[in-house]
């Protein structure tokens, strides 16, 4: 039932064109109305190879919605085949082309042998939120446009599917630092979004060796889709990695699940954690001797930041958890392996994870919660007015981010933390007492 | 055109104004046909993702500082929510005002649209008055609410009767109109059929209608100085200053497209004089519509000492410029009425216009006569250069900018210009409104083109280095080449 939207935190399944757009070479085609990829593409980094100028959309007007605009898709299809240059094509079907019953399914399958991969995904936007339509354009890839691939694994190679691309602000360097850090132990990831990626490792998909989530649940249904098409066998592991704490433990997880050498994690680890307790150490007269950095913090954010800073703050830092919130409407079916996520803390700390929507209500509890001094506040443009009216250090790192500039930074892995705690302590270090 | 303000809903601009999104012409084909009433929309067979008149009214309505906006659609269609908060909210902190306007949606989903969603908006309506105690609350539609046949005015007159406040429908669903500027229609519609009440008194006061008012601290003290006071809307406007605009001594605008509802609205209901002439940009824009403004407010002889005192300052520093940008080539992509008035200004800046592309364009306005600056510009432009109507169809502008290799592209709405750069052409993001308002403005306009005209290294590192996505073949096709009746 419609419900109240305060402070909204996702966008709809049409945001998958934002997925689509983040894969090297993919076309987004939209059977939708005029201003929805407009609406959808607000944040910064849209302007790549296909920006959303470039997508074509069969702009629905009144005339499509009550005669079908199902001619109309089939002459954009044939048109963006000649006018724009792609490696594949992506249908989108938006919620005026869903609701008056075209077919786009079947428009589509007429163009299987136009000599280029023309495939079709929902992007219904009452159907679910951009996460969903994330799922749905892999679903429609593997489904639609791998069907044909016969798998032929190769040892070493690992899919990854973490971050929600362009939606995360720092998808992408979340991405790279990941493919980093398999590369230390001697994993070659297979990514498909961002740079040099693209069309071609999307053809590699079949050829995994094992298929790796790293997130609280979103890239479930890709995995579990891969397992079922391919046979190909996935860990999933819940927590973005942020920091030495987590990443050690990531990086010891993988490297079992792919029964690497032992000794040679290790080793990688105590080096990686040797550079990073240097730069702790150093810093360590800021991070203990100061007058004003919080006690205790809370995250409203997407689960992935939401259950990765809590962890980092609690098990590297030593912070103390207030109440977290997980903004992106996680489904009911991953809600409780999600929140025993946030018992799993060190010293038997545990965190209070709700899922919530409604950001009015997350800011309520904010005002109610006590800090011990200054709260320590992570979350996105939206906590901006509490932050402010409770004298928080503030941080806002994920959608809506208005005020922020992120380009390819991340904070995972080793670095990340670092990085964490340079925005962090640049925030805390604009006040004396 | 008669107004019809007890109705919630309004007459889109293309049966009110003849508006067009297709059209491949000239400058003086487009100011007689306009003449005639013989202009007529062409359909596209390949069209590119564009704006919606929802988005557009979203943008508007939220200027004001003290309402809620609650947007009955899907989550994605409320997406610019944050962005838009911000950005008021950093309009506001400029002058120290607070802005207390919030944003929500109704989030429809699946069953919403097989039952209905009238309950869940009418809890958000009270809801949303219940933590906000907003000003005025202003329903928008949405393509779903539109095609299920969600009855919203029911729900609205429900709830306004339970609330102290008006609780106004934004009629704006996305495929209602081909021009996302019906969307300002849609706003000026609800204010003044539920917020401006009949004049009390006369103000001693002008409405001037803009989108950031960024250059407000100098037309407030132009204003003054023929001793009336300016109210800009609706930018950090509240509700209560809103419902006054109707004792205004006039109202003018920055913008044609912007203001022809309002303007010729509050003349129909109210009586407030509309300045209609062409618009403020550049020095011939300007003096005409300050000479205008002093007619109709009785003040000409100090509008007239005015123009003497900044003629003397500028006309000088202007013919400098003017040697400078001499013989430059133009390709313009801007809404309906900018794009012709900035093409005037290119004019009188001694450069060549070589091509105009709107993003849509009205045969008249709501007075019932034809756009005056496209009928001015007909008229003083030396050359009869071309014109398309394209609702920001990319890919015609990338063939056109290819075909006629101008030294600069002026773009105004995001998301052209940076195509412009990527093909190679210096180009400028004129999104502030004010960008060649007035003589100062349009020096540092002038100046702003010579800097970017001789500074390529932003174009020519990114041209070099990257692919365009569009194929050869469509460059070798006609710019129209994509209209129904050519293929």
């Amino acid at each position: 039932m419609a419900k109240t939207l305060d402070q909204v935190r996702y966008k709809c399944a049409l945001g998958g064109i934002q997925t689509v757009q983040s894969i090297e070479g993919a076309l987004p085609i939209l059977h939708a109305g005029p201003g929805c990829s407009d609406k959808l593409s607000t944040g910064y980094g849209t302007s790549g190879h296909f920006a959303p100028r470039i997508f074509p959309c069969s702009n629905l007007s009144e005339k499509e919605v009550v005669f079908g605009g199902e001619e109309r898709l089939k002459e954009l299809i044939e048109n963006s085949l000649r006018i724009i240059d792609a490696d594949l094509y992506v249908v989108l079907t938006g919620c005026s082309s869903e609701i008056v019953g075209d077919d786009a399914g079947e428009v589509t399958s007429r163009f299987r042998a136009s000599g280029k991969p023309v495939i079709q995904a929902s992007g219904a936007g009452f159907k679910g939120s951009n996460y969903m339509g994330y799922e749905w354009v892999l679903e429609s890839i593997i489904n639609q446009y791998l069907d044909e691939i016969e798998p032929a694994p190769e040892k070493g190679l690992v899919n990854v599917f973490a971050s929600l691309p362009q939606h995360d602000p720092y998808w992408h360097g979340n991405y790279d630092a990941l493919e980093t850090l398999l590369a230390k132990i001697g994993l070659k990831a297979n990514i498909i979004f961002g740079y040099g990626r693209g069309v071609k490792n999307v053809n590699r998909i079949p050829h995994a060796e094992f298929n790796l989530v790293v997130s609280p649940w979103l890239g479930m249904e890709t995995a579990k889709l891969l397992e079922e098409r391919f046979e190909t066998p996935y860990l999933h592991y819940p927590n973005l990695p942020i920091g030495a704490y987590e990443t050690s433990a990531f990086l010891r997880e993988v490297g079992n699940f792919a029964e690497l050498d032992t000794d040679k994690i290790n080793a990688v680890i105590e080096e990686n954690e040797r550079r990073y307790y240097y730069f702790i150490e150093r810093f360590a007269d800021l991070f203990l001797e100061n007058r004003i950095m919080s006690k205790r913090f809370t995250v409203a954010s997407e689960t992935q930041y939401t259950l990765g800073i809590t962890k980092f703050l609690v098990n590297d830092l030593g912070l103390f958890p207030q109440k977290q919130f997980a903004m992106e409407n996680v489904p009911g079916k991953y809600r409780s392996d999600v929140k025993s996520q946030f018992k799993e803390l060190r010293f038997g700390i545990e965190a209070d994870i709700s899922f919530e929507t409604d950001g009015y209500l997350v800011h309520e509890a904010i005002r109610r919660s006590d800090y011990l001094g200054y709260p320590l506040i992570i979350g996105s443009a939206w906590e901006k007015k509490i932050a402010k009216e409770t004298s928080a250090h503030f941080l806002p790192i994920s959608w809506p981010l208005n005020e922020r500039l992120i380009i390819n930074s991340s904070y995972v892995g080793y670095e990340g933390g670092l990085k964490l705690l340079e925005d962090i302590y640049s925030v805390v270090l604009t006040r004396f007492n | 055109m008669p107004f019809d303000f007890t109705s919630t809903t309004f007459g889109i601009r293309e049966e009110r104004l003849g508006s067009l999104v297709g059209y491949v012409g000239s400058i003086r084909d487009l100011a007689e046909q306009s003449c005639r009433g013989s202009l007529k929309d062409r359909g596209r067979c390949f069209s590119q993702s564009s704006s919606c008149d929802a988005g557009c009214a979203m943008g508007y309505i939220t200027h004001i500082r003290d309402v809620a906006m609650i947007n009955h659609a899907p989550s994605g269609c409320t997406a610019p929510a944050s962005a838009i908060v911000t950005m008021q909210t950093q309009l506001a902190d400029k002058r120290s005002l607070p802005y207390n306007t919030v944003v929500l949606g109704t989030d429809l989903n699946e069953s919403d649209t097989i039952f209905g969603a009238a309950a869940g908006l009418k809890q958000t309506i009270l809801e949303t008055w219940e933590r906000y105690k907003p000003s005025a609350i202003f329903v928008t539609t949405s393509c779903v609410s539109g095609i299920i046949g969600e009855d919203v005015d029911a729900v609205i007159s429900e709830a306004a009767e339970m609330l102290p406040v008006p609780v106004v429908p934004i009629h704006c669903e996305g495929f209602k109109s081909k021009v996302w500027a019906t969307g300002f229609d849609a706003c000026d519609h609800a204010i003044l059929s539920a917020i401006v009440k009949p004049p009390q008194k006369k103000g001693n006061f002008v409405n001037f209608k803009n989108f950031n008012e960024s250059a407000r601290a100098d037309i407030v003290e132009m204003f003054e100085s023929i001793g009336v006071k300016t109210f800009f809307l609706y930018s950090n406007t509240t509700i209560e200053e809103i419902s006054h605009i109707s004792e205004a001594l006039a109202t003018v605008s920055i913008c044609g497209t912007l203001c022809s509802y309002l303007g010729n609205g509050l003349l129909e209901k109210h009586g407030v004089p509309y300045i209609n002439t062409i618009n403020p940009l550049g020095v011939v824009g300007f003096e005409a519509w300050f000479r205008e403004v002093g007619r109709v407010i009785g003040k000409e002889a100090e509008a007239e000492a005015y123009i003497e005192r900044e003629r003397a300052i500028y006309i000088p520093k202007l013919e400098q410029v003017r040697e400078k940008l001499k013989g430059r080539r133009v390709v313009l992509g801007m809404g309906s009425s900018f794009a012709f008035q900035i093409a005037r200004v290119v004019q009188e800046l001694g450069m060549e216009v070589a091509y105009v592309t709107s993003w849509h364009y009205d045969s008249r306005y709501d007075d019932g006569n034809p756009p005056p600056h496209v009928q001015h510009l007909a008229a003083s432009s030396p050359v009869d250069f071309p014109v398309n109507i394209a609702d920001q169809q990319n890919f015609e502008l990338m063939n056109i900018l290819n075909t006629y290799k101008p030294d600069l592209y002026l773009g105004r709405h995001g998301g052209t210009s940076i195509w412009a750069i990527k093909q190679g052409v210096p180009a400028i993001f004129m999104a502030d409104e004010y960008m060649a308002f007035g003589y100062k403005r349009t020096l540092s306009f002038a100046y702003t083109i010579l800097d970017r005209i001789t500074n390529r290294s932003f174009e020519k590192n990114l041209t070099a280095r990257i692919k365009l996505p569009y194929t050869g073949w469509w460059y070798a096709q006609d710019s129209g080449g994509m209209y129904e009746e050519a293929r």
